[in-house]
């Protein structure tokens, strides 16, 4: 529990529920991230232009925060590029069959009390679970 | 225009809060995973700071007749619990402890140049597109 920062967490959790909530305010939509990512790939025109602008002012938000200093202080390395790609491929599958991730069930899914993103929620954090003490207790991948 | 510019904009207080609660971090994801570790609880504060806002602006925003920059609300309808959402979940679960990453922080972190993440991404974008092709040929 050495690492355990609760500030910044609550912090970001809660720009992160006022970003979904302004983009429900605005825009009428849930800020479900794989959603969004697959959208912004497949759909056509309008409906795919919003979604690739929201995913332009992610990638700018975390970008400025990172250069005024904050964000992160070292980028993990090494890491087995298997487990990256596997892994990767599993996520964008696993994200697109179940309907969501742990923005889309586990924040919008939750505070709507969707009985599918409750399910959803407990499931892959069960796996999550599972998943990281087999990398790491089992086979001993360092991360 | 302007639900062109309020989605880059919610899309930018997402990133930031992203990065603020240190979700980027994959070693900050698997040590939240890893409960028999050294486990992080950090996580479920971000979850529940998240939820301490939706759960409020949530039922407020939806008292609204229609959203301020959009003829109507658009959000999910159904309810049952099928083998998809199960299974695709679990898959979910599966890759997200192996990666540290799940989509959010995957695309945020394109500015940080990390390695690890433009190959998650990449196989992300892979992953979705193989469902595009199984079982969504078309699209609208």
């Amino acid at each position: 529990m050495e690492n355990f920062s609760p500030v910044s967490a609550l912090i970001g959790g809660a720009l992160i529920g006022l970003a979904a909530s302004l983009l429900l305010l605005f825009n009428g939509r849930i800020a479900g991230i794989s959603g969004i990512l697959s959208g912004g790939l497949f759909l056509r025109k309008r409906e795919r232009l919003w979604r690739l602008l929201f995913l332009v002012g992610m990638v700018a938000g975390a970008s400025v925060y990172q250069h005024i200093g904050g964000g992160l202080s070292e980028v993990r390395t090494g890491y087995p590029l298997f487990l990256l790609i596997v892994g990767g491929v599993l996520v964008g599958f696993g994200t697109r069959l179940g309907s969501g991730c742990t923005s889309g069930h586990g924040v919008w899914g939750l505070a709507r009390h969707s009985r599918r993103s409750i399910v959803a929620t407990l499931i892959f954090m069960a796996f999550g679970g599972v998943s990281v003490y087999l990398v790491r207790h089992v086979f001993d991948v360092l991360s | 225009m302007t639900p062109l510019l309020t989605a880059p904009l919610s899309g930018f207080v997402f990133g930031l809060g992203l990065t603020v609660s240190q979700m980027i971090d994959p070693v900050k994801v698997t040590d939240f995973l890893d409960v028999t570790g050294f486990w992080d609880p950090s996580l479920a504060l971000v979850m529940a700071g998240a939820l301490a806002v939706t759960l409020v602006c949530f039922r407020l925003i939806l008292r609204r007749p229609s959203p301020l920059a959009a003829e109507r609300f658009d959000l999910p309808t159904r309810t049952d619990i099928d083998v998809k959402l199960i299974a695709g979940a679990a898959l979910f679960g599966t890759g997200w402890g192996m990666t540290g990453y799940c989509p959010g922080p995957a695309v945020a972190s394109l500015g940080l140049w990390s390695f690890d993440s433009l190959v998650v991404l990449g196989s992300i974008l892979a992953g979705v597109g193989l469902h595009q092709l199984l079982f969504q040929s078309r699209s609208g």
